[in-house]
């Protein structure tokens, strides 16, 4: 008789000899020198793209509602956006589980500081060093949280703040950002129209808007993890935090489509 | 477990893929410092870029830490960031500590334990720091990515340094300059070079880098140090 | 003393001598106005060729303290306030807040009350900062108590400062910095026993506020401050004299002899007898 639990119900070792924990990658229990602890080594469901900008008066920041499973389109009610304190989101693509992980380090990072009820608010540069701080220790441990993310809000001397920081603590900002294939999709669409920090002051919030909303469908078209249902965040000193749920990505023309053949459009 | 081959041979291996997470990355960008007769400069180029990406355009990377201080840490920028965090923070610790101003000579032995503190996990920067030394005279000091340090006249870092480097050489060490009719015998005496003169060098080194290197270019920021403090000029570079 | 002892927990008993000690330390003056704030010390010297006790110590850009006690204490607590205001610079990119700051020295100090063995810290600090939500003053106690002030004084004697502060807070509410600096100084004065004057070699003065980073003036940077003030010398009305021999008593005196509670004792009776009132609605 085999006192230990752990063993009960098991093939006999020596019977059948040892578990091969090689077989499916499996995490052995604690103590196994044969294996080490793993941490993440890749994402398992993931959201893609987060696209933002500013305009004069604010910021404006998107993403779809997608959680893939590698190809497959898994789940299709995932928010992606978190607003936090009174006028900061923060919007995160990448590994889902990691996402929600930090969902609660930023709640509970907002009743920290709501604890504190000093009169300091949490602002987006306060959120975004705070997150890059988070990020920078897992890549170091090598255990890393797999996302990028975009903070968006105003900064201490009241403009608008767009700025972000991924999963190796690598942190920039620009008036325009987007994560994942946005980079390469809606980047160069943003850029038309906010090309440097100047310009940030004759975009208006419709502009910005509607540039966003174009990018969404372009995303929808050309990245294959996908959704045509997407949130959306306004922030402005004048209105707050207005948050858009279940947005479509209206007057889809799949057109182009037909004359995609091989690697792009072109005349056959 | 996976069996690669290369369907031109019968036999097979069977080796493991590594699929390793990757802790660090390359921001691009490069940096340059030139010690004058009583000034010195540290200037970067202001693109952050991903592979080919260009994540942004204005994302500056040389920083006055006080005391006279420059410092800029170009590589792997999450890295820089934090190297320059910790000094800066030291900095503010020494000062309690001390209460006088820290020395650019005391600055760089402090970088190299900073730096060799991480000697089996490394800060992948390619890091410089610039300032005036106990007599006023401009010095710079670089540093490789686990701190063995020296004191130089100029020196480039990060993605172009390869191509700025030698360009340095020849017009501020005066290197292959020889005095016109000595046949390639006598050296061009060496001589300090003035501030605008640096400035301009600067320029130049970093529109050319901007030609050939695709991951330097959009801006050029150049801090100034000089008994009077730090100053900053800013110059747009080509943004293809 | 006498009237507390019916406190039969030891423990408490213990911040009670917390809290002499305070008044064993010299005093300092803080006071504030909507953008600024000031902090005044008395610097003492153990004997007539030895150093002045440091009183003001900075912790920040934005924010320092001023001590009665227990130096050493104090030290200990500034560098705890220094960790944390640089800890939040690190990872939260904004300074810390005064009120912040004053809570969490409170709660550490308040621990040292609570625990069997351990003893309270033997200093006062007056904290002073500017943040977001404007120039602030709180009063820090071992007893791990923390409140905010538009003006106050700890220390010897210093009664008499704060008996300043109250009769004068309104007029320097909408004073300026230097105003308000000339104000502490005022309020310094009083708690001066009679042959006592203020000097450059013992007064300390520091201001932060608007636009104004945490400045710390001591030796030759005070005589500009005292050149502003009609009188260095105590001219209070009636000020007991002769009672000052406290004044000379080493804060760090820790033999706790008979001698020292003697002093106590003097410096108690000398006027501080609604202090006592005050400090028993803990």
């Amino acid at each position: 008789m085999d006192h230990d639990p752990f063993r009960w119900g098991r093939p006999n070792d020596a019977t059948y000899g040892g578990y091969n924990t090689k077989i499916a990658h499996a995490n052995p229990q604690a103590g196994n020198a044969a294996m080490p602890t793993m941490n993440t080594q890749q994402p398992i469901v993931t959201g893609t793209s987060v696209i933002a900008m500013k305009f004069k008066d604010g910021i404006v920041i998107a993403a779809d509602n997608l959680g893939s499973y590698g190809a497959l389109a898994r789940f299709d009610d995932v928010e992606r956006l978190f607003p936090v304190g009174e006028n900061t989101v923060v919007g995160i693509s990448g590994d889902i589980s990691d996402l929600q992980y930090i969902s609660r380090l930023l709640e509970d990072l907002e009743i920290d500081n709501n604890y504190d009820y000093d009169g300091h608010s949490l602002r987006a540069p306060h959120i975004h060093e705070y997150l890059q701080k988070v990020f920078y220790a897992r890549r170091s441990k090598m255990d890393p949280l797999w996302n990028s993310t975009i903070v968006g809000g105003f900064d201490d001397e009241g403009k608008p703040f767009l700025k972000y920081v991924d999963l190796l603590g690598v942190k920039y900002s620009a008036p325009t950002l987007a994560t994942g294939f946005g980079a390469y999709l809606a980047s160069p669409i943003l850029r038309k129209v906010i090309f440097e920090e100047k310009d940030v002051e004759k975009v208006d919030e419709e502009t910005a808007r509607n540039a966003i909303k174009e990018c969404m469908k372009v995303l929808y078209y050309r990245d294959a993890r996908s959704l045509d249902k997407y949130s959306m965040i306004t922030i402005t000193k004048e209105k707050g935090v207005v948050f858009e749920k279940n947005l479509r990505s209206e007057n889809q023309s799949w057109r182009f489509a037909k004359d995609i053949k091989g690697y792009g459009t072109q005349k056959v | 477990m996976t069996t690669v081959s290369s369907g031109y041979q019968s036999e097979t291996t069977s080796t493991p893929i590594e699929h390793r997470f990757n802790p660090y990355s390359d921001s691009g960008g490069t940096i340059l410092g030139i010690a004058g007769e009583d000034f010195a400069v540290l200037a970067g180029d202001t693109r952050h870029t991903v592979g080919y990406s260009i994540n942004s355009r204005y994302e500056p990377k040389v920083f006055s830490a006080g005391d006279n201080i420059l410092i800029s840490a170009n590589g792997f920028s999450a890295d820089g960031d934090s190297l320059i965090a910790r000094f800066k923070n030291q900095l503010k610790w020494y000062h309690f500590n001390n209460n006088k101003k820290l020395t650019i000579r005391s600055a760089a032995r402090f970088i190299q334990h900073l730096l060799y503190g991480k000697r089996f996990f490394p800060y992948y920067v390619h890091t410089i720091i610039a300032g005036l030394d106990e007599e006023g005279k401009g010095a710079v000091y670089s540093f490789d990515p686990v701190g063995s340090y020296e004191r130089e006249q100029c020196r480039a870092g990060g993605a172009a340094a390869s191509l700025i480097m030698p360009f340095l050489d020849n017009q501020v060490n005066f290197k292959n300059q020889y005095e016109p009719d000595s046949n390639g015998t006598v050296k061009r005496e060496l001589k300090y070079l003035k501030l605008d003169e640096v400035i301009e060098l600067v320029r130049d080194a970093f529109s050319s880098a901007t030609e050939r290197h695709i991951h330097v270019g959009d801006g050029l920021e150049i801090l100034i140090v000089t008994k009077d403090g730090v100053r900053t000029e800013y110059f747009d570079l080509k943004k293809d | 003393m006498r009237s507390r002892r019916r406190n039969t927990n030891l423990s408490l008993i213990k911040v009670e001598y917390a809290l002499e000690a305070i008044k064993q330390g010299s005093a300092v003056v803080g006071l504030t106005t909507k953008t600024h704030a000031v902090l005044v010390a008395l610097k003492r010297n153990a004997e007539e060729l030895g150093s002045y006790q440091k009183k003001i110590i900075k912790v920040d850009e934005h924010l320092g303290i001023a001590l009665a006690g227990l130096a050493p204490d104090a030290r200990v607590l500034s560098n705890y306030l220094r960790e944390q205001a640089l800890n939040q610079k690190m990872v939260f990119n904004r300074p810390l807040s005064t009120e912040k700051a004053s809570i969490l020295l409170a709660d550490k100090a308040q621990k040292n009350t609570q625990s069997y063995g351990g003893r309270p810290y033997g200093v006062g600090l007056l904290i002073i900062g500017y943040d977001e939500t404007g120039a602030h003053l709180f009063e820090f106690q071992p007893s791990g108590s923390s409140l905010e002030y538009v003006g106050a004084a700890i220390g010897a004697r210093s009664q008499a400062g704060r008996t300043y502060l109250e009769r004068t807070f309104e007029e320097y509410a909408n004073a300026t910095k230097e105003e308000l600096i000339v104000h502490g100084l005022n309020a310094l004065r009083d708690t001066l026993a009679q042959d006592k004057e203020l000097t450059k070699l013992n007064t300390s003065i520091a201001v932060v506020g608007k636009d104004t980073e945490f400045t710390l003036y001591d030796d030759d940077d005070v005589q500009q401050w005292l050149d502003r003030l009609d009188s260095v010398a105590n001219n209070r009305r009636g000020a007991a004299a002769g009672n000052d021999d406290d004044d000379d008593e080493d804060e760090n005196n820790d033999e706790g002899d008979e001698k020292k509670d003697d002093a106590a004792a003097s410096a108690e009776e000398e006027g501080v007898k609604d202090e006592d009132k005050m400090e028993t609605d803990e």
